[in-house]
């Protein structure tokens, strides 16, 4: 079979250029998608931004970040954020009290006293408890944790901050968990035989040396912790009440940002309205509050990490 | 003369032994707790799920009555969003690995890319669904369509996708890209034929990981509006939609005891789906792994 010399070299030139213009075209399309996060988040802040300003060209600032009411609807509406902040750290700080606990105790149990077939079974598990979605949680802490709580508190309302800040914690227990240990495993083996060396028992080994040499990232893991309470929705939407509520009491029922923010969205506030326009505010604030944790959480590891 | 009181170190030694031995067992409950909850979890659902889970069930649309009502427009749902998510996804997040891993110089630009996606994994998912809802829904006009859910869901998950990508990606080993450019290929050709390649099992673990989360999120597809009282079946990504998790959301919102049932009924597929995707994924990881 007689071969066209020239017409394979024309094919082959073809080729080139058409391999030669992907060659420059791969990396710009590569870099968009890239772009792509960074619009997200300036979409995030301009979103927020705008119909925030919108909202305080209609509301007072200093009454919002100073009021202490907050009932957005009707003639008489007034816009505090103060207990809807209240509600989320009430939330939050029964969920830390939950999750720091059991968390930092599970990592060290894995990371220091747990046999390796132990830790193959229990760490698959604890992914499974970070994989459960959200509305299930919220479901079992108004099904279940919070008629469990009636037992022991006879008044305590359906709707409470008790129950699902419980919950949320057990949401958390698994990240906080999974955070720390991979901080203390990080510890090299070298100091802890040092330390058994001398004579130390395991719990001396583990309080003494590994969780402060892990302190860094064992904080960073609480603060990212704090930081998913905090924009936790659904569990408190389905089992916290929506009647915002300046009070440390867990066992009213009480508001979160969040769960204003669902609950305005599902009554169809209509669009232009305060209230509608309120939600931003309260996203702006929420926003806010968690990317200073975010930060913090990355500066703590940052600045406070120990090098071996 | 002894220079130790022997007695006195045997006391303290067995002491601090016996706290050891205490702590031990306490650091042992307390993992055990989220154990004991997620097995009381689990046992409440499908103890009270199951009897409502039946082919009907599957087949009818939502109801007033707790007995007539199903899932069906809810599964089509979450499948229809499926559709969007997934590729816009897996495309936007393996791009960003690839330009991050290969193309990226270590410049301000590219830490600026890199510390934005951290930041936008910690942004809580309600402010996502803001987003959701002023660009795509109202701005763009695209209504409380299947179309604006997915691409909400895209953006909320493209963080997971790209670190589970870049990890993928970093995994391989340097000599296959010196042997690919000894062989006189150009980057995109390493890239394209090396690169994905090997990375594939990973990024397809990490995608089906971050595709389920996005099948149980709620609140962003709440806020963009998706219905929760469906009784016709999405036609294409304009239709107005609902989801299984705002299905399970609308019957534990309801008064009626049975309704609960119901949700429980719901969650039984919920997570029955959710255990499928994990499946797939540890299956993918499991078989496809390479060991360099």
């Amino acid at each position: 079979m007689a071969v066209n010399v020239k017409e394979l070299m024309n094919e082959k030139k073809t080729n080139r250029s058409v391999l030669a213009v992907t060659e420059k075209a791969a990396p710009v399309f590569f870099m968009v998608c890239a772009i792509v996060s960074i619009l997200t988040t300036i979409g995030i802040v301009l979103t927020l931004l705008i119909e925030t300003i919108t909202f305080f060209s209609r509301v007072s600032f200093i009454d919002f970040v100073t009021g202490t009411t907050w009932w957005p609807f009707g003639e008489n509406a007034s816009y505090g954020i103060l207990p809807l902040i209240s509600g989320t750290l009430l939330i939050t700080v029964v969920a830390m009290i939950v999750a720091i606990p059991i968390g930092l105790a599970s990592a060290i149990y894995l990371s220091e006293f747990a046999s390796e077939k132990v830790r193959k079974v229990v760490k698959p598990i604890l992914e499974v408890l970070a994989g459960i979605p959200t509305i299930v949680y919220g479901f079992f802490a108004l099904t279940f944790v919070t008629p469990l709580l009636q037992t022991f508190i006879s008044d305590l309302p359906i709707f409470n901050a008790l129950s699902p800040g419980i919950i949320v914690g057990v949401m958390i227990i698994p990240m906080i968990a999974s955070l720390s240990e991979d901080a203390m495993s990080s510890v090299p083996n070298s100091i802890k035989e040092g330390a058994l060396a001398t004579g130390s028992t395991r719990l001396e080994v583990a309080l003494k040396v590994v969780v402060p040499a892990a302190l860094s990232g064992i904080i960073a893991s609480f603060v990212l912790g704090i930081s998913r309470a905090i924009g936790e929705t659904m569990i408190v939407s389905v089992a916290a009440g929506s009647t915002p509520k300046l009070t440390a009491d867990v066992t009213e029922s009480i508001q979160t940002m969040t769960g204003y923010i669902v609950q305005v969205t599902l009554g169809d506030a209509s669009y232009g309205s305060t209230t509608y326009y309120s939600i931003y505010a309260v996203g702006m604030t929420l926003f806010i509050f968690t990317l200073l944790m975010n930060l913090l959480s990355q500066y703590i590891s940052r600045r406070f990490k120990e090098d071996y | 003369m002894n220079l130790v009181d022997k007695q006195l170190v045997q006391r303290r030694m067995n002491r601090r032994i016996l706290k050891s031995r205490i702590m031990r067992q306490l650091f042992f409950l307390a993992t055990a707790f989220g154990i004991v909850v997620l097995a009381v979890l689990l046992y409440r659902i499908f103890s009270e799920g199951i009897a409502y889970l039946d082919w009907e069930f599957l087949t009818s649309f939502a109801s007033r009555f707790p007995e007539e009502s199903g899932i069906k427009a809810a599964i089509a749902g979450s499948l229809w969003l499926m559709v969007v998510t997934a590729p816009i996804s897996l495309i936007l997040g393996v791009g960003t690995a690839i330009y991050l891993e290969e193309y990226a110089r270590e410049n301000k630009f590219t830490r600026f890319i890199r510390m934005n996606i951290s930041n936008l994994a910690g942004v809580p998912s309600v402010v996502f669904g803001l987003l959701g809802l002023t660009v795509f829904v109202r701005l763009m006009e695209m209504g409380r369509s299947v179309m604006a859910g997915g691409l909400t869901m895209s953006l909320l998950i493209l963080p997971i996708i790209v670190v589970a990508a870049q990890e993928a990606i970093r995994s391989i080993p340097k000599d296959q890209y010196e042997a690919s450019y000894a062989m006189g290929a150009t980057k995109w050709q390493t890239v394209r034929r090396v690169v994905l390649p090997a990375a594939i099992p990973g990024i397809l673990t990490g995608g089906i990981l971050a595709l389920s989360r996005a099948i149980g999120e709620t609140a962003p597809l709440l806020m963009i509006g998706a219905l929760s009282f469906v009784a016709y079946l999405p036609e294409n990504i304009w239709s107005s939609f609902t989801v299984l998790p705002i299905q399970i959301f609308n019957w534990t919102g309801r008064p009626q005891e049975e309704f609960h049932l119901v949700a429980s009924a719901g969650i039984i597929i919920l997570l029955l789906a959710l255990l499928l995707m994990n499946s797939i994924a540890v299956l993918i990881r499991n078989k496809f792994s390479k060991r360099y």
